[in-house]
């Protein structure tokens, strides 16, 4: 009786959306990118064949070679090195700006979509005023009024991906909230903050967590977009977008100087979209077969 | 006897924007430690938010309570603060909910559902409770291994009986049960009634049994409330109700219910339907589908007479004893 028992709640949700992604083959390649990606950024020291700041300037703008797989810069640093370690910002920021967007829109949207009322008009009139000005237009203006630099990076990108997560959040809160078991939690006395995080945010994790890899893509599109405008990582640390902003008055010349790191850049959104994509799909139980 | 609720006067609204609904009307009840009370009457006569009323969960807005005291041990539920009334709800108030496919929260194992009620009023550690939470499963006849499972993985009268231990975890004082064997199916209804019925006797506590089912309440409940559009039409104990039926609408309850050793071909149900909750008649609510209404019901709503010892009813023209 015993491992029927254990192996029967392996599978809760999370286990069953779990097998489902496991059936997605394009989201499983996805899944590999991205742990792929994690895994250079983590190790981006051993992996790397050269220092990022090398400057060697008898191999200056050189093509793809044996001893530079992706050729060298303007100053003879390493393309591939430098993109290894690019991918640590990039990641970085991905994740951070997200994390910091999820929390404070989350909470935000739990609150507004909770209480309703003046509570609810109040913050959700303010996430509409953040959602009025274009997303990019909000995250250049915050970082170029904040010093460019890592954590400001972060900021300016959070700050303009809050009010998605808010009103996803709010969506779900709302739907969740007049629901009988809610109203069971308050019959054995739980308090507001209790219902709240243990049992309505639970519950809306799938729309989060989609929104949220879905969001990853954008924040990485975002910073290195900031970089390449000169407002978010300053050279010499090595950030996608930077790579192409400094490679960009050489396209015409040596373009493989910009081909790598847009490269970079464009597998890692593809990964993350086409897992954001796949989870969806795992994620909803309705598409269960 | 100790009495551990009075409800006194106790009047809900539910307001919308131009209509006022009148959920409950001057709804007094008395229930005694120890005993049960089933309410009896059709959907929409308020009977559910009475229940909510005596929970403090009234959803306001729409819900109002616009008069009346609920004294809970010495305490009118309507004036504690929010912090106390948490405190009496689970601990002290329980209920049991109606549809046990929804009252049970998705994503949290059943054992942690049952813990958590424990472990908001008991100062007891994470082990304790869970402890606690296994022996409460036993208790409603599920192995404490299925602990760990999720709701989706229980059948429902599987889940009904979580929501019981849930609802009986912290020996509460009173059990407001709100048709808690509706969404089952009869065999199951009956094992539900009879598990909530040994551990009332077990714990000595209190229940409101709130039900559809009149065969349901002979079994289980002393006292008898019938309500009708928001008010207490008839009440007594079962045995004044079930022998000496006196409000015309209790008859007529008791007409419609098939005689199982009576060949009939049709049943004798109640013409017309409950007036709207949001308009309802000057005189008696009852009148529209009465057949001994009179002038006088129709002028004036009649005040609740007792009867007998204990037998309060709501009508002019209540049927006496032999008549019927």
């Amino acid at each position: 009786m015993k491992p029927l028992i254990e192996r029967k709640n392996k599978n809760g949700f999370w286990g069953d959306a779990w097998c489902r992604l496991k059936k997605n083959k394009g989201a499983m390649f996805a899944l590999a990118i991205i742990l792929i990606m994690i895994f250079c950024a983590v190790f981006a020291d051993r992996l790397a064949p050269y220092p990022y700041d090398l400057q060697d300037y008898n191999h200056t703008f050189e093509t793809p070679n044996r001893q530079h797989l992706l050729g060298t810069d303007n100053f003879g640093r390493d393309i591939l090195s430098r993109i290894i370690h690019g991918s640590r910002i990039s990641l970085l920021v991905g994740f951070s700006s997200i994390i910091v967007a999820i929390i404070l829109g989350g909470l935000l949207g739990a609150v507004s979509g909770y209480y309703g009322g003046r509570v609810d008009n109040l913050f959700m009139r303010a996430m509409d005023i953040l959602m009025a000005i274009p997303g990019m237009l909000l995250a250049i203006s915050l970082a170029a009024v904040l010093k460019p630099g890592l954590l400001n990076l972060v900021i300016a990108i959070a700050v303009a991906d809050i009010p998605g997560y808010a009103r996803v959040v709010r969506a779900s809160v709302l739907s969740i909230k007049d629901q009988e078991f809610i109203e069971a939690a308050q019959c054995v006395g739980a308090s507001d903050s209790r219902i709240i995080f243990k049992h309505i945010i639970p519950n809306c994790l799938a729309p989060i967590i989609v929104q949220a890899t879905l969001g990853m893509a954008g924040a990485i599109l975002s910073a290195s977009s900031l970089s390449f405008l000169g407002l978010g990582i300053q050279p010499p640390t090595p950030e996608w977008g930077s790579m192409l902003s400094s490679a960009r008055q050489y396209i015409m010349s040596y373009s493989h100087m910009t081909t790598f790191p847009g490269i970079a850049i464009m597998i890692t959104i593809f990964g993350l979209n086409i897992l954001g994509d796949g989870l969806r799909d795992a994620l909803d139980p309705r598409l269960k077969n | 006897m100790e009495k551990i609720l009075e409800i006194k006067n106790l009047k809900i609204e539910y307001k919308s924007n131009e209509r006022t609904v009148e959920a409950v009307n001057n709804l007094n009840l008395l229930l005694n430690k120890g005993e049960s009370l089933g309410i009896v009457g059709e959907t929409g006569a308020g009977k559910t938010t009475t229940a909510l009323g005596i929970m403090g969960l009234i959803p306001d807005p729409p819900g109002k309570i616009v008069n009346g005291e609920i004294i809970f041990e010495g305490h009118d539920i309507l004036k504690l603060s929010k912090n106390k009334l948490r405190a009496v709800r689970g601990k002290k108030i329980s209920m049991i909910f109606q549809d046990p496919m929804t009252s049970l929260n998705p994503v949290i194992t059943v054992g942690d559902q049952i813990a958590e009620s424990i472990r908001i009023h008991e100062k007891l550690s994470r082990a304790d409770a869970v402890l606690k939470a296994k022996e409460m499963l036993e208790l409603v006849g599920i192995p404490e291994e299925r602990y760990a499972e999720y709701p989706h993985q229980f059948s429902g009268g599987m889940k009904q009986r979580v929501i019981i231990a849930i609802a009986l975890s912290c020996n509460p004082e009173l059990i407001l049960a709100d048709e808690p064997t509706t969404a089952l199916d009869v065999t199951i209804q009956a094992q539900v009634l009879d598990l909530i019925l040994k551990l009332k006797r077990e714990k000595n506590t209190s229940m409101i049994l709130i039900t559809h089912d009149l065969g349901v309440v002979v079994e289980i409940c002393e006292k008898v409330a019938i309500m009708y559009a928001g008010e207490i039409v008839e009440y007594g104990t079962t045995e004044q109700i079930y022998e000496n039926t006196s409000h015309p609408y209790t008859r007529g309850l008791f007409d419609s219910i098939p005689d199982i050793d009576a060949k009939e071909d049709r049943l004798i149900p109640i013409q017309g339907l409950m007036p709207d909750p949001a308009d309802l008649p000057k005189g008696c609510s009852f009148e529209p589908r009465c057949r001994y209404s009179t002038e006088k019901c129709k002028e004036s709503n009649p005040d609740t007479q007792e009867i007998g010892n204990g037998h309060f009813v709501k009508c002019y023209n209540y049927i006496k004893r032999g008549e019927q």
